[in-house]
């Protein structure tokens, strides 16, 4: 959940270039009207596709709501474990060579492309190595909006479980850790029945699926920590430590989980394995743009009328995805304030910016957001958005670590200026003073959780800035202008603002 | 030379008193509080590293499968299960619980204590029968009737503010940050399970079927009843599975039953929507489902 968002922008800059299109052959037939243009300049523009309606034949969580069982009977019934013997057999290079045909894009937060990141464990000379290595799959769900995790594990617990053996496979690990939130009590006692299940009929274990290849699958439940779904402080805390985040490099593929290579991959991205595998990457591809592919689990929270967690084709229109699912936005679209689209870490943009905000990685980082989670936070006209912006700061500076000084100190401050913001006492100088703060934050802290709660903030002064000055002014009236510092504006009539030794 | 030196003497010399006196702010590096509770541990009549604390017969056998899970040279990994495990049979994580399963697990206290007090699961205080954690995180404030209605609910219910007990020990109410259940906000954790979809009634109908079974349920916060071990062997009946959690007209979700006269709520949304879904009616997977058909045939 908690990943930093640099991989993502290497691509973001390749994608914004349109690709040719073989289409424009067809026009470019010697004409009259034909003039020369720059060599640079496409010739015809691509081909406009609308994106959604993702049809239920191409859903890959079809028990999303429950309806079937999640034992292995009914799983398998649905297409889970079938022929994975002869995936496992076609060796890592196949399964990684599908999943980056797939264009499968880590689904964490961070979108860093799967089938690349599978393949840094398998650097040379792997295999003389000795050393155990290690899946570690991320399911502690903790960002605020997100609540896709659960629903996988609760309802199709076995696309976990062959995922696990699948990716295991791609990077020859010789087991998997399932790091799951230990709120989800009910979710952990569902996935181990599945594992269980698993074990008994032979599919995991020792000679899995009979295909010579042992691999273990084992549950270890966090304790509520949400830095612990960053990637190093999840090891950390397998490891039987608190969960604070390590420096990288060491990189975990190298130096990871017990001191082997180890990779940390979301829930998602793991489940969703098998059945690109199974259908093929091509098909996986055919979803969604360019460099953007696939199928998503959107969780929409907030106020719509009928909020859902729900999956949905990649790029498709915001508006579409609450109109479509949700039953639209309480009191109509013209209602919305403004939405978080990728869950709490990623800034917040207004109405006039979702009107046509197309819900993939590259549009939202186009629009200064992220798609983080894809965790979609909607806000009407009645939502004081500064509280709970506010609350988000709240809740950071709750989760900080504690390790590193920018983040420790730099989350408690913002959530005293913030709550100082919510009633208006501040004056509009400090505005520009908080957007400094979280800039010292971003990029200086171990993990991303600096960037985490600096982002929301900087969404909020980026997009909200006369509200919060409005705020300012209207406090002013009642109260007298305050200082910076939010203190009263007679304080220093009252003797208070004598610094120490004055 | 004596005399040289004397001043330089007395002017380092008072130079601490004076600059104490002179420092009563300092630049703040505010200690971490992961936990609400205190970082510190305080000796208490119930809470002190004499009371007696060992792991019954049942839970050394779940012990010994914990510790299959890890390499056996990390046996140290398994602290956070076993501490978990100690809670539950304990009703709290106290001292004397971090001491054993120090002991137990060959590593030193200080290791032990590292862990309790950076995890927010682990109450280092004696907690209430029924332990509601309300979230109250931006999603749940916003999501349905909003957590603040709740918590007001709550409050006045019990008559208790965040972080407390009430006096017949019964329920303790904290505050907790993000469950992971947006889609069905406002939400509160009671003990392992997650009641969802809340609105003041259904809360205080909830809390008032939580108080009348009180005296007939037996929970993991008291020391007569076996720990739920379902995380190790995947099996607690408690726990709705497959098909009970989203098809209608199997195991109700969210009501709550008389059994044997005793109320019992069952986890789950509270507003009769049977998981995530949209509630009023689905909005996709309507269709037939796929099955192995749909694979391609060069596999």
């Amino acid at each position: 959940m908690l990943s930093r968002h640099a991989p993502s922008r290497a691509i973001s800059s390749v994608s914004s270039r349109t690709i040719p299109v073989t289409a424009g052959a067809v026009s470019r037939l010697p004409s009259a009207q034909q003039t020369r243009r720059l060599a640079t300049v496409q010739d015809d523009p691509p081909p406009k596709r609308v994106y959604g309606g993702l049809r239920d034949q191409d859903r890959i969580f079809q028990n999303l709501y429950g309806h079937h069982g999640a034992d292995l009977a009914s799983a398998k019934k649905y297409g889970d474990w079938h022929k994975t013997k002869e995936i496992l057999d076609k060796g890592h290079d196949w399964i990684i060579s599908e999943i980056k045909a797939s264009g499968l894009r880590g689904r964490g937060g961070a979108g860093f492309p799967s089938g690349m990141k599978w393949s840094f464990m398998n650097f040379k000379d792997w295999d003389k190595d000795t050393k155990p290595r290690y899946l570690v799959v991320n399911a502690d769900e903790g960002e605020p909006g997100t609540c896709k995790d659960r629903e996988i594990m609760r309802k199709d617990p076995h696309k976990l479980i062959e995922g696990c053996l699948v990716a295991g496979r791609a990077m020859n690990c010789t087991a998997a850790y399932i790091y799951i939130r230990g709120e989800f009590y009910h979710e952990a006692v569902i996935l181990q029945q599945a594992i269980n299940e698993a074990y008994k009929d032979g599919l995991i274990g020792k000679n899995a699926c009979n295909s010579g290849y042992d691999f273990d699958v084992f549950l270890h439940r966090g304790m509520g920590a949400y830095v612990c779904g960053e990637e190093t402080s999840l090891i950390e805390s397998l490891e039987g430590k608190p969960g604070k985040p390590r420096l990288k490099p060491p990189f975990p593929a190298s130096v990871g989980l017990f001191g082997c290579p180890s990779t940390v991959a979301n829930v998602e991205t793991i489940a969703v394995a098998p059945t690109i595998c199974r259908r093929g990457g091509s098909w996986f591809a055919g979803f969604g743009r360019e460099r953007n592919q696939g199928t998503k689990l959107f969780c929409i929270s907030g106020h719509v009328n009928n909020p859902c967690t729900v999956e949905e084709e990649m790029s498709i229109p915001l508006r579409e995805l609450i109109d479509k699912h949700c039953g639209g936005i309480r009191g109509g679209w013209d209602n919305l304030k403004a939405i978080i689209p990728g869950g709490s870490s990623t800034p917040i943009l207004p109405k006039v910016v979702c009107d046509d905000q197309l819900m993939d990685f590259d549009a939202l980082k186009d629009s200064q957001s992220g798609l983080g989670t894809a965790a979609v936070i909607v806000m009407d006209k009645s939502t004081d958005v500064v509280r709970a912006i506010s609350r988000l700061s709240h809740f950071y500076r709750h989760e900080s670590c504690g390790q590193c000084t920018p983040c420790r100190e730099g989350s408690k401050w913002t959530e005293q200026i913030m709550k100082r913001f919510e009633k208006g006492q501040g004056k509009p100088r400090e505005i520009d003073m908080l957007q400094e703060l979280t800039k010292q934050v971003e990029g200086h802290t171990i993990c991303a959780l600096g960037e985490a709660f600096a982002w929301p903030i900087q969404g909020l002064i980026r997009h909200f800035r006369p509200e919060l000055e409005q705020r300012m002014k209207d406090y002013a009236e009642k109260n007298g202008e305050a200082l910076a510092g939010g203190w009263n504006h007679d304080a220093l009539q009252q003797g208070k603002l004598i610094s120490p030794g004055q | 030379m004596a005399s040289k030196i004397t001043p330089l003497l007395f002017r380092s010399a008072f130079r601490p008193a004076r600059q104490a006196s002179k420092q009563c702010r300092t630049f703040a590096a505010s200690a971490r509080a992961a936990s609400d509770s205190l970082n510190v541990h305080r000796d208490s009549p119930e809470n002190n590293a004499s009371t007696p604390f060992k792991f019954t017969e049942d839970n050394n056998k779940i012990i010994t499968e914990i510790l299959k899970r890890y390499p056996p040279q990390y046996k140290k990994a398994a602290v956070m299960p076993i501490l978990d495990l100690g809670q539950r049979q304990h009703g709290f994580t106290s001292l004397s619980v971090m001491n054993e399963v120090a002991r137990l697990l060959e590593m030193p206290p200080m290791r032990v204590y590292e862990v309790a007090t950076f995890y927010t699961m682990y109450n280092r205080n004696p907690v209430g029968k029924w332990h509601l954690q309300v979230c109250t995180t931006t999603p749940c404030q916003l999501g349905g009737c909003g957590s603040d209605i709740i918590v007001k609910t709550i409050e006045k219910h019990l008559g208790i503010t965040p972080g407390h007990t009430t006096a017949d020990g019964l329920f303790t109410f904290v505050e907790v940050e993000c469950l992971g259940a947006c889609v069905n906000a406002p939400m509160v954790q009671i003990n392992d399970d997650y009641y969802e979809d809340l609105t003041p009634e259904t809360t205080i109908q909830l809390l008032t079927a939580l108080k009348e079974s009180a005296n007939d349920v037996k929970t993991t916060h008291t020391d007569d009843v076996e720990a739920p071990k379902g995380f190790i062997d995947g099996d607690d009946k408690n726990v709705n599975k497959g098909k009970d959690i989203g098809v209608a007209g199997s195991a109700p979700r969210g009501e709550i039953l008389k059994k044997n006269g005793v109320p019992v709520p069952i986890p789950g949304p509270m507003s009769g929507r049977r998981t995530c879904e949209n509630i009023k009616g689905l909005t996709n997977l309507t269709s037939e489902p796929w099955g192995p058909e749909v694979f391609r045939k060069d596999l």
